[in-house]
């Protein structure tokens, strides 16, 4: 009696996994064959995977492809993702996120055959990029400055704050075009800058980044810039709480709390997948760096119907003139 | 400067981080005085808080989604139970076991209910009380207002007076240093045992529950480690509630201070700030405070003799 428990379970988890695994495999008739593994905080997160996700199904609509996706729990899981991917038929594999930079280097070698594209790739010196991988990089800092100089602009307390997920050079990006902004808009102002932590954790502990931004608000700052992924949520959550405003990130994250979202840096990853997806089915995937900033309208920030009443006209007018001045080169945004 | 980091907002940020660490190291404390190690309480905060959002979610109402959270941790907490009692299973390891089996139904159920498998959709959140006169006081004014802060407050009394000061603390206790004499002695070893890893469950739960309530939403991996640090405030409080309390409003406070010294902009290593409180976990671990000396038959099943 007492080993019949654990023996029929286990009899009952095989049998469940063995049905599980026997999916049968459709040949769907598609131009191309897409696979993608998502960072941490996979698809839902709000932000950064769901605007990857959104450009795989403008791709979907569009151009006809068939796409899979893979959310990985912890760090080997991506690796294996890829290499999943890899071993199945499939053109063309993105990893979504700084992370993916080793793993997929290597696997893109391995697979000389498939098209591999990583966003946020992080360059290293000394490390060739192989050709059939494309580095999708963006200029974060140009639409951090421009949220910063907005809230620059807006600021009634002269005092503004930002909320970082990992403690890295890629947020650090966020966080000194943010700055330079601010300060060139407003030169009295001082940003409060807090982190929640420096473990990919990071992006997702909301309860933490409801506390980072309750001491800021706290001092009586009055916009928030968060650029922390879900640990955002809890940014969110505390400018609702103590009625200010915050500004999101990657996404338009304006339905995450209606009313207390100022503006959203948009970071087009669904552009750069949807583009990597249709030069693709061209024939003209180009391996190497590719760089998305303002100019390519990589980035930017959010101007609607929803948030119109919020930024008046003038300030907004200075605002594009930055924004113009960027793009033509007249101003150069600190990458740190 | 150092007012603006040591100031009274500092005070209530302290208590509401500390109510996950208080709540899972008093849990712990139970399930170890009845000599049953609970590694699994990571685990349990996580699915705590997942059921309080699910049933939120459900019922548009934050009290059932505290019921709910408390079931769901006792009932994460049964698992751990039946494998280490019942089935006399290696304690530890069915306690990691639990641990990853939370992070992978908490996803799998999120994915299917919210199609989403980092976070959920937003839920209410717990209605604030508002007390005449208390109100105006700052610090207490929090306590009184949070309900669960209040809950939270009752529980550390009530767990001090039932483990130290009730005939069942005694027989959960005498079940952990010694449960050969118990059993002679005729209290029921297994069930006690059980009792204690459900109790903490239970209030693992809960903590896991104030974490996503007080988010109004449920986030994939949202206990972050606060389980591990609510067994290091267990061992630093010596096995007793009010000691748990007392590491875990430490190790709250480090945290805390970490977040306003970041603020604050003091001109530190943001690196170093961020270690301030896995650091403090190490020093008073190993720190002369006192040996902690767990109860002796702490991990070991028991087995009646056989004459």
């Amino acid at each position: 009696m007492r080993k019949t428990f654990p023996i029929g379970l286990v009899l009952l988890l095989t049998i469940a996994l063995i049905l599980g695994c026997a999916r049968k495999e459709e040949e769907v008739e598609a131009t191309l064959r897409v696979g993608l593994v998502f960072d941490v905080g996979g698809r839902g997160d709000k932000s950064f995977n769901d605007s990857a996700y959104r450009g795989l199904e403008k791709a979907k609509e569009d151009l006809g492809i068939y796409y899979e996706y893979i959310e990985p729990g912890e760090g080997s899981d991506r690796e294996s993702g890829l290499r999943m991917l890899a071993y199945q038929n499939f053109d063309l594999i993105f990893g979504i996120g700084f992370m993916f930079s080793d793993d997929i280097t290597h696997i893109a070698r391995e697979f000389p055959e498939k098209k591999f594209a990583c966003v946020d790739y992080t360059v290293q010196p000394g490390r060739e990029i192989p050709s059939n991988l494309a580095a999708l990089k963006f200029r974060e800092e140009e639409g951090s400055y421009l949220v910063g100089a907005l809230a620059g602009l807006l600021t009634k307390t002269n005092k503004l704050g930002f909320v970082g997920g990992m403690d890295i050079p890629l947020i650090h990006r966020f966080e000194s075009g943010y700055k330079a902004g601010v300060r060139r808009a407003n030169p009295k102002a001082t940003i409060l800058v807090g982190y929640a932590g420096v473990t990919g954790e990071a992006f997702k502990n909301p309860a933490k980044g409801k506390e980072i931004a309750l001491s800021q608000y706290g001092q009586g700052v009055d916009i928030v810039y968060h650029a922390s992924g879900s640990t955002g949520l809890g940014v969110f959550e505390a400018a609702r709480e103590k009625k200010v405003l915050a500004i999101g990130v990657d996404s338009d994250q304006y339905h995450e709390a209606p009313g207390y979202i100022l503006t959203s840096m948009v970071k087009r990853v669904n552009n750069s997948v949807y583009n990597t997806i249709k030069d693709t089915i061209a024939g003209q995937f180009k391996g190497g760096v590719h760089i998305f900033g303002l100019k390519e309208d990589g980035v930017g920030y959010v101007y609607d119907e929803n948030n119109r009443d919020l930024i008046p006209d003038e300030v907004r007018k200075k605002v594009e003139e930055l924004k113009a001045q960027i793009i033509a080169g007249e101003i150069e945004v600190p990458r740190e | 400067m150092w007012q603006t980091i040591f100031s009274l907002v500092m005070v209530t940020q302290t208590i509401r981080i500390s109510i996950p660490y208080i709540l899972a190291s008093i849990g712990g404390t139970f399930s170890e005085r009845g000599g049953v190690i609970n590694i699994g309480l990571e685990g349990m905060i996580l699915n705590g808080a997942f059921c309080a959002v699910l049933a939120t979610w459900y019922t548009g109402n934050a009290w059932a989604g505290v019921i709910a959270a408390v079931i769901g941790g006792a009932l994460t907490a049964l698992i751990h139970a039946v494998v280490s009692i019942r089935y006399k299973a290696n304690q530890i390891i069915s306690g990691v076991a639990i641990n990853l089996f939370a992070v992978g139904i908490t996803k799998f159920i999120l994915k299917i209910v919210f199609h989403s498998s980092s976070n959920s959709e937003r839920v209410a959140g717990l209605p604030l009380w508002k007390i005449p006169i208390i109100d105006r006081i700052p610090v207490i004014n929090t306590i009184f207002s949070t309900p669960l802060i209040l809950l939270t407050l009752g529980i550390i009394i009530l767990s001090h007076i039932l483990i130290f000061k009730t005939p069942f603390g005694l027989r959960l206790r005498s079940c952990g240093e010694h449960p050969q004499a118990s059993d002679t002695l005729g209290v029921k070893v297994n069930l006690m045992r059980y009792s204690g890893v459900l109790i903490s469950g239970a209030l693992a739960g809960l903590g896991g529950g104030w974490l996503s309530l007080d988010q109004h939403c449920f986030t994939d991996g949202m206990s972050g480690g606060r389980g591990f640090i609510a067994l290091a405030a267990m061992i630093f409080g010596k096995w007793t509630p009010l000691g748990a309390t007392g590491a875990a409003l430490l190790f709250g406070f480090a945290e805390a201070l970490q977040i306003q010294l970041q603020s604050a902009g003091v001109k530190i290593p943001t690196q170093f700030v961020q270690m301030i409180p896995y650091l403090l976990t190490l020093v008073v671990l190993a720190s002369a405070i006192g040996r902690a000396v767990p109860p002796a038959a702490d991990g070991i099943p028991y087995e009646p003799s056989e004459d």
